[in-house]
């Protein structure tokens, strides 16, 4: 692949991502103080000995910000693996046996869609026990639905195939056709849809928090600190805002590379020859 | 039919493929194809009925048929909400009492709010009392859940039929003004602003608007709480900050779905023709691209209601508006059930019945959906 031909704004996106990981996987390093240390007064300004200044607790926001990447990303990414892995399987199922089993998990995607994602949320987590695990599986379930609805379109589109057919013919079984046929195929456009479900589990998560559902405290998240800092907007103190440009920014950079990923797969068919 | 993103909330229901369904007529409980062999004589006098109607009123039936699917669905996914809560672990009398709660205290608290009896009956009577708007007690304040609805909706759609209001006509104008000036500096500024503006949080922009415009210039009131003595003009104040966040969150989706919208009609053949023939640019838009563009348009403005309907949620809890969707939010941290279940139901069935109108409007506008082969 050339290096040249990928636009800037694709590079701003990359170089985006790449800080966010780098905090998330050497935060202990990086960061000036402990995540859950209190180090000075409540909500000091930035500048001097803390760099974004403190929060409502005396933290220092700026480590909180760099631990908030690893809790942030780790869930977000954790939900997304397991949706796309989810909904890819069984639209998969569905595209390739066809018939009832393709009715009943349409049909129940359907009726899964028919109620907003948050509203959805909200309902099923008033019931669960809050643990991580759980919020992970609640916003993979959810999200799967629309990953289901695209890989279906998709899948269909090859399993009419001539060489689908051709394997059929040949005695394959189903497992053989998803995944050494169809996978294969359909990766690519697929990978686009991944990015853009991943920054929607951001969004999805930080709001999720920002209501108090979503990862708990005292653990740092970048949701959860803007609901710990909010009370102070009314004071001029701009704590709750820092992050929540950390979110929007990861998002606007996830966005800036999926864009260029689905131009690229739009306009070169089979683009993926020299990836 | 235009992809909508996987970003909107919406369901993008596409009305050909549904028309064409065998189970949209079923689930709907209208015998489209009644079966012969059950009952002949009943199945066929309604069959030829029906078949009758859908022949001489196609679009009658048709409309009559998506109400039908509405409802059924609306059925389904109450069954889902109270269903699914039963099915999933947790309960809230262990949950209320906490761990160390004694079987005889668990065991009241489950009887006070009638967690002992099968929960099919508990389904019905529950159902039967959401349909008459009666829905039962909360829990945690034990006041009518009824009531407090029945106030705080009317606060939430107030809220969003001003967004309503104000995003709709800016999103179809600035989705226009990007076609006209189609791949040229003001369509590439607006492409980069909307891409940056979809990944904006709700809650980020409201806390921004805040600190801008209430807490630096001081021009604006947060929190935004309304109450009943107010005047209207006093309301539209105070609401302005939380429109105008909810406008900016819609805003950048509706136009890059307008835009696509009508970029798809703009490129077509006719529209190629009628350059070619040598049209007015005002003639070729208001005769040939206009009456093809108004359908795909008028749903994509259904589907950004419905999520407007959603998006309420979170701008009610950051400007602490009492509406629906903070009232759910302190329902769900207390775990106070029917508060829960009620307002899930409200939100789904405003959330089915847009994209239904968003279904029907695109029967009307575009005839060709009236016949599907």
């Amino acid at each position: 692949m050339n290096l040249r031909s990928i636009p800037f704004s694709a590079w701003i996106g990359i170089a985006g991502i790449a800080i966010a990981i780098f905090c998330a996987v050497f935060a202990p390093v990086i960061a000036p103080f402990g995540e859950r240390d209190v180090v000075g007064d409540i909500w000091l300004p930035a500048g001097g000995d803390f760099l974004l200044g403190t929060d409502n607790l005396g933290r220092d926001l700026l480590s909180r910000l760099i631990y908030g990447a690893r809790t942030t990303i780790m869930v977000a990414l954790a939900a997304t693996v397991l949706s796309f892995s989810l909904g890819m399987l069984l639209s998969f199922t569905a595209a390739v046996v066809g018939g009832f089993t393709d009715q009943l998990f349409s049909r129940f995607n359907d009726l899964m869609m028919a109620i907003p994602t948050l509203i959805f949320a909200l309902v099923v987590l008033a019931v669960l026990p809050q643990h991580l695990w759980i919020l992970i599986l609640v916003m993979a379930v959810l999200d799967s639905t629309r990953v289901f609805r695209i890989g279906r379109a998709v899948a269909l589109d090859v399993a009419v195939m001539e060489f689908v057919e051709a394997a059929r013919l040949r005695g394959e079984g189903s497992l053989w056709i998803i995944f050494r046929e169809i996978l294969p195929n359909t990766l690519s456009p697929l990978l686009a849809e991944c990015g853009l479900r991943f920054a929607f589990s951001i969004l999805f998560l930080s709001t999720l928090s920002f209501l108090g559902l979503g990862i708990q405290p005292p653990a740092a998240d970048w949701g959860g600190m803007v609901k710990d800092n909010k009370d102070g907007i009314i004071f001029g103190i701009s704590a709750a805002l820092i992050p929540g440009a950390a979110i929007a920014t990861l998002a606007i950079c996830v966005n800036l590379v999926v864009d260029w990923l689905m131009k690229r797969t739009s306009s070169l068919k089979g683009g993926r020859g020299d990836a | 039919m235009m992809e909508s993103g996987p970003l909107t909330g919406p369901v993008p229901t596409d009305g050909t493929a549904d028309a064409t369904h065998p189970r949209s007529a079923e689930l709907s409980g209208v015998p489209a194809k009644p079966n012969p062999a059950a009952n002949p004589a009943n199945s066929e006098i309604g069959g030829t009925l029906w078949r009758r109607f859908t022949f001489r009123r196609p679009l009658a039936a048709l409309i009559l048929q998506r109400l039908g699917l509405s409802v059924g669905l609306l059925f389904a996914v109450s069954l889902m909400i109270f269903g699914g809560i039963e099915a999933l672990p947790g309960d809230f009398a262990t949950t209320y009492l906490g761990q160390s709660a004694t079987p005889q205290a668990v065991e009241n608290i489950r009887k006070d709010l009638g967690l002992d009896k099968p929960w099919t009956e508990r389904y019905l009577s529950w159902l039967g009392g959401a349909v008459q708007g009666d829905f039962g007690t909360s829990w945690a304040s034990k006041n009518s859940v009824g009531e407090q609805i029945s106030r705080r909706l009317g606060n939430s759609l107030f809220l969003a039929f001003f967004a309503a209001l104000v995003s709709v006509p800016l999103a179809v104008g600035l989705g226009m003004l990007a076609v006209q000036f189609r791949n040229r500096l003001p369509d590439k500024i607006i492409n980069v602003v909307s891409l940056a503006a979809i990944s904006l949080p709700e809650f980020f922009v409201g806390y921004l608007l805040i600190m801008f415009f209430a807490v630096q210039y001081g021009i604006a009131t947060f929190p935004a709480t309304v109450y009943d003595s107010m005047s209207v003009t006093e309301r539209l104040s105070a609401i302005a900050l939380p429109v105008a966040t909810l406008v900016l969150v819609v805003l950048a989706h509706m136009m890059r779905m307008t835009r696509a919208a009508i970029l798809n009609v703009m490129s077509s053949a006719y529209v190629e023709t009628a350059e070619l023939k040598g049209l007015s640019m005002f003639r070729i838009i208001a005769r040939h691209a206009a009456p093809n563009a108004v359908a795909p348009v008028i749903n994509v403005i259904a589907l950004n209601l419905a999520y407007l309907v959603v998006g309420v949620v979170v701008v009610e809890v950051v400007f602490v508006y009492p509406g629906m969707g903070q009232y759910m939010v302190d329902a769900v941290t207390v775990r106070d059930m029917p508060v829960v279940q009620a307002c899930g139901l409200i939100f789904a069935a405003f959330y089915i019945f847009l994209n239904m109108a968003a279904d029907i409007l695109a029967i009307i506008a575009n005839p060709r959906l009236r016949h599907p082969r």
